[in-house]
Order: C-alpha cells, then structure tokens, then sequence
C-alpha cells in the first residue's frame, strides 16, 4: 500500500502492471471527502467513467481514476440500481463537468442536483431516458432520430452578436460546433459543443475479445493510434499477467517517439500556414511525408496502426532497418533545426504566436490542464519523466516546460519535444536488447482489471479494463487527454480575434474522436 | 529571409507524377456527361466532411496537401463550404449524430456532384460496424460514386479515386 493513499485513510490493493496503479472500492459518501483530500494534495484527475454492474447483480457504479506522485488510484463507488445518483464532483475537479454529463448520458448514472446537468453525447440517436451502454441495451438496437435541442448558455448585451460554426467546418478537421458571442472582432465567450462522431466505440469494446479489442483501440485517435495500442496492450498484460519482452518494449518506445515526431511535424507546418507563412507548411509537410514513407517501409504502415499488440509488436526492427532509420531522423533532424531558426526569426510568424490564445500557468492549474498543452502552461508533468518505466527508465528523458502558456509557447514545447524524441529514438535504436519481440498472452479471469497509461503526443492516455469471462471485455474506458484541455480552448480564446481561433485551435490541435467515443 | 530563400532553393521541387483513374473502385456507374467532366477535371473544387471517422483518413487527406501531391498541379483545390464544392470527400463511418449534418452538407452542394467515399469505414462501416450510435458506410446516408478502400487509404489510393470520379467510364 503507497503513503498517499494511506493519508486518505484508503486501503487500496495494487494491480498488476507496469505503471504503478492501485485501486479501491469506496462509498458514494466518502467520494467527495476524498477527491477534496486528493486534490489538496496535488492529485489530478485523470478520468472518471462509469459501468453497469447488473449482470453481477449488483447496481452500477462510478469510476475515477486520479494521479498521485506514487501512481494512479483508481477509485470505484458502487450505486445502487434503483437510484444511481452519487455527489458531483465538478466543483473540485472543474474538468469532471463533460466526463459526469458523458457518463449521465451512456448509464444514467446521475450526479446531484446542483451539478451541470445538461447531456453531453447524446444528440438525437438516442431518446432521454434510453442508456446505451447498459447491459439490457443491444449494441444493434436503433432509436428513432429525435430532435436535438442542446441548451447553449446565451451572451446578451449592446452589440454582441453569435457566430455559429460547425459541425462541417470550413478545413479539412473532425467535426464539431463551436459557438461564439463576440463584440466586433472579439471573442467574448466560446462555447463548444461536442459528441457528433460518437460511434459507440465503448459498447463495441464489450463484443469483443481481448485479442481484438486491440485493433479497436488503435483507432479511438487515429493520429495517437501507437499511444492507444501501448496502453490498450498495457491494461490487458496486466490483467492477464503477461510480461512483454524487453526488446519489444524498446521497439514500443521507439514506435511512440515516432508517432510524436510525426505529429508535430505536422502541426508545425498547420502553425505557420495559420500565419500565413505557407513555407513552413510546405516544408514540414515534406519532412513529415518523408518520415511516413520510412514508417510504411521498416514497420509495414505509414501511421504505425497495429504494431502493437498485446504480449509485444508485431514488427522488428532489424539491425539494417534501425541504422537506416537513424540515419534518416538525422536529416530531419538538420532541416527542423533550420526550419526553428527560420520560424523563431520570422516576425510575422512570432507577431501572431506570442500572448495569442494565452492560458495562464494559474488557469491551467485550476482546470486540470494536462499533456503538451500543460507544458506550454507551466504544469511540468510527462509520464514518460514521472513515472520511468521501461524502455524509459535508462533514457533519463527531459520533459519539455514553458510557462507564457501562448501560441508561441505551444510551438516551442513542439520544436523541444521533436529533439528530445529523436534522441530517445536513436539511444533506444542504439541499446535494442535481443531475444523475442512477442510473449504469449495468458488467459484473463473473469473480474481481472488492467490499468494502460502511456504519455502519447498529446497528452496521457489511459486505458481502464475490467475483463468478462472468456477472454472477453466487460468495460473499457479509452481516456484521452483532449477530455481536460478542451475547455481550456474555451478560456484561451477569450479577448482574441475571430481570425486567430483556428491558429489557437490549432496549437491545442485536440481529438474529437478520442472524446465522442 | 536569406535562410528562407535558401530552404526553397536547396528543397527544390518534390512533386510526384499523379496515379491513373481504376474503375475498380467505382461503386456507381459514372453519371456525369463528357461536357461536365471536362470541366471537372480542370478546375476541381472538393469539400471534405468528417462523418464520423477516428481522424485517420483526415491524416492523409492533410498528407495529400502536402509538396509530394502537388493538387493544385493538377486542379484540384479543396473549398471551405459545400455551396462551392463539386465534390464530397467523405470520411467515416457516418456516426447517428453526423447523419443530418451530412445529408444537409449533400443538399447543399449544387448538382451536379460526386461523392468519393474515403476508408474501410466509409466503404464497410470498418471496424465500427453498425450501431445505436453509428449508421456504417456513407452510402448508407448518401449516394456514392467512388469508394476508396484501406485504413486509412494512402494519398495515392485516394488522389485515384477522386481521379476515378472525373473520368468517364468504360
């Protein structure tokens, strides 16, 4: 049992794994106390989901996973099947408000009254008072296409007037609504309106095996598809007692950095095309090409989908193939430098990076703002830093810290982290351990729980998984980082002009598919 | 700017030859006149939608803008309204919530028009299948001309099949 936790007076049983995690079970009476004890104590939250456990006759129950300095705690609060209310917690963890209103919406568990109460996922597929994600619901049933009537919080005033956007936007992005009270040219108040690409992600998890839930996972983000397969396989070598080989575990890392690598090329390029310097997306866009192309030929795919698999990968990396891949970082390497030293000298470029879209290292404290976006805001937390486990563990990687919390500092955190990354890449090229890539999975028992929690590009990604009998999945809550930093776009916008949301949007650049699930 | 300068010149041109059109992929008969696809296949306007899919198709839509592709090489330009589009890229399986946004996208845009569907989900329904929250293929929702396989498909797979689109049938 870790000190932490026994300061809150828990008795919680570690889980098998490679992250620290633990887990305990505690009444709906107890959960605010804590969370308020938690968060005194620098805790964050992490996720909170919730599951129906009526087929083990029991009622439904609330689930909260938390990050101390000694792991993650997962927390369980059993309702009752007749009243599944429990105390919000919104008021302690402000970014708790959308995951309650999520879990009200799927479960029908409902938190108290003076909770935001408004739905969340559900639009129109689904009627109040229908959960899809209980038990008795059929993942094929269908529900008449109802009106969606979502009670957007109205701006008045002299001169305010709203502007609409979405859900088809004007670029080539993920859909979504965002509404905008504004005063001549500037944002008064945004208001975001998620959940148009639900597809069911968590029901489809619970047809499935563990084998194949793997492919699934792979594709809640498609752009953190490596950080997803990590965790996914994580959770169930945990709940199955699978211990990876070494080797694969390096070649995991080194699957990851790439993924990262490969994202903020991109988003560097999107960063200065927002600012017109269509240079830079040209540029970075050729390097990121280059990089996807010797993906595609050393690991069989250009985004690295489905190299990771429970027990391992399902890729090596001979000794030819990880020489030639260094060398190619190497060049990347040479025109990123010279790609900053353009950008940093650039000053139509840095005029509209610096104190645009600015969240506060104070602001960003209060709401829970986590992962790349964190880092630009002063909140110096990386998993990969804070919790260093294989292949990181020898590496000593430095996570990335700028406190003006801007545009600018966005793009910075990005340039640090392509260098770091591609160090950590080349050492664990270099320091490739031999022997297999691949362990056998073990068979789960029913009941088994397996905590994932991997550092992706954007933030930390957590994979909950409590197995059902014959291999299969009971729950599994994906969590991506974008649940928390989401409404931090909301705050970051305000006092900026119209023209520069898609450049503040995109220096967050956050996953509509990893939230609407 | 020197260093600016330098870059582009050193860079040189990175442009690829652009694939040919397979019939293969068609999922309807070509539709349009000779006439029509004339003008198509020079001055191409194509709006993107995201109807449901995990952002990997989108990945290699942006991908397709990149120097390698060379687009607007060949007169292809994506638009920001459907008003303006001749064309609709749609990715996805097409979740329940995104059903009305996309058929009000597809009335939108003017006659006529194509639909290139983008992915195995957008072909299938891919591995999210059909569900309370999501209706699978796009040409469940709206009729498509074009169905362009993988997951997600390369910008290669999908330049030939928006290519397939504006060319005339066997």
């Amino acid at each position: 049992m870790s000190k932490a936790f026994e300061e809150l007076g828990l008795d919680a049983t570690p889980l098998a794994g490679a992250m620290p995690a633990f887990c305990v079970s505690i009444p709906a009476g107890e959960l605010r106390g804590i969370c308020e004890q938690a968060r005194a104590r620098k805790a964050r939250l992490v996720a909170l989901w919730g599951s129906d456990e009526t087929p083990r006759r029991a009622g439904y129950a609330l689930h909260l996973a938390l990050g101390f300095p000694s792991g993650l705690l997962w927390l369980s609060v059993q309702l009752s099947r007749e009243d599944p209310h429990y105390p919000g917690i919104a008021d302690i963890y402000a970014s708790a408000n959308r995951m309650q209103r999520a879990a009200a919406d799927l479960l029908g568990i409902i938190p108290s009254v003076d909770a935001d109460r408004r739905k969340w996922l559900r639009h129109g597929a689904w009627p109040e008072g229908a959960f899809p994600l209980r038990k008795t619901v059929e993942a094929a049933a269908r529900f008449a296409q109802g009106p969606d009537r979502y009670p957007f919080i109205p701006v008045e005033g002299e001169g305010v007037h709203e502007i609409p956007v979405g859900p088809v936007h004007a670029g080539t992005i993920e859909p979504g609504h965002f509404r905008f009270s504004i005063v001549g040219e500037k944002i008064l108040r945004l208001e975001e309106r998620l959940g148009y690409k639900h597809k069911g992600i968590e029901k489809r998890f619970e047809q499935m095996t563990l084998e194949e839930g793997a492919k699934l996972a792979g594709r809640v983000s498609g752009d953190s598809t490596v950080a997803y397969a990590w965790a996914y396989a994580m959770a169930v070598e945990g709940a199955t007692g699978t211990e990876p080989p070494p080797r694969a575990l390096a070649l995991r890392g080194i699957l990851l950095e790439l993924e990262r690598i490969a994202n903020h090329l991109g988003d560097l390029g999107y960063l200065g095309n927002d600012v017109a310097l269509s240079f830079g997306f040209f540029q970075f866009w050729r390097l990121k090409e280059d990089l996807l192309r010797t993906h595609a030929q050393l690991f069989g795919h250009r985004y690295l989908m489905d190299t990771i698999v429970p027990g391992g990968v399902a890729k090596d990396l001979p000794r030819v193939a990880g020489e030639s891949l260094t060398a190619h970082l190497e060049r990347i390497e040479r025109e990123v430098a010279t790609l900053k030293s353009i950008y940093d000298e650039h000053a139509g470029a840095q005029d509209r990076f610096i104190m645009t879209g600015q969240v506060t290292p104070a602001l960003a404290e209060r709401m829970g703002l986590t992962g790349l976006a964190g880092r630009a805001s002063g909140i110096a937390r990386d998993l990969r830093v804070d919790y260093a486990i294989p292949p990181y563990q020898q590496l000593d990687p430095r996570a990335a810290s700028h406190t003006r919390g801007d545009v600018a500092a966005r793009v910075a955190v990005r340039f640090d982290e392509v260098f770091e990354s591609m160090r950590l890449v080349q050492a664990l090229v270099q320091q490739l351990p031999p022997g297999d890539i691949r362990a056998p999975l073990a068979a789960a028992a029913a009941g088994a729980r397996g905590v994932g929690w991997i550092e992706g590009w954007r933030g930390e990604v957590l994979i909950a998984l409590e197995t059902a009998a014959a291999n299969r999945i009971h729950r599994l809550h994906p969590h991506d980082p974008s649940w928390q930093n989401w409404p931090l776009l909301e705050h970051a916008v305000h006092g900026n002009i119209v023209p520069d949301f898609p450049l503040i949007n995109k220096s967050f650049n956050l996953s509509y598919s990893g939230v609407d699930l | 700017m020197y260093q600016l300068l330098k870059q582009i010149v050193k860079t040189g041109i990175v442009s690829e030859p652009a694939p040919l059109p397979d019939d293969a992929l068609r999922a309807l008969e070509q539709r349009l006149g000779q006439v029509i696809l004339k003008h198509f296949g020079r001055a191409l306007a194509i709006r993107h939608v995201d109807a449901g899919s995990c952002n990997g198709c989108e990945l290699e839509i942006h991908a397709m803008n990149s120097p390698y592709y060379n687009l607007e090489g060949l007169g292809i330009k994506f638009v920001a309204s459907p008003r303006h589009a001749d064309m609709l890229l749609v990715t996805g399986p097409v979740s329940r919530n995104m059903e009305t946004a996309l058929k009000r996208t597809w009335e939108a845009t003017p006659d006529p028009k194509l639909v290139v569907a983008i992915g195995d989900c957008g072909c299938t329904g891919g591995i999210f299948g059909e569900s309370y929250a999501s209706c699978g293929r796009v040409s469940n929702v709206i009729p498509v001309d074009v169905a362009v396989p993988g997951c997600p498909p390369t910008p290669v797979a999908i330049l030939q099949g928006i290519l397939t689109a504006i060319t005339p049938g066997r």
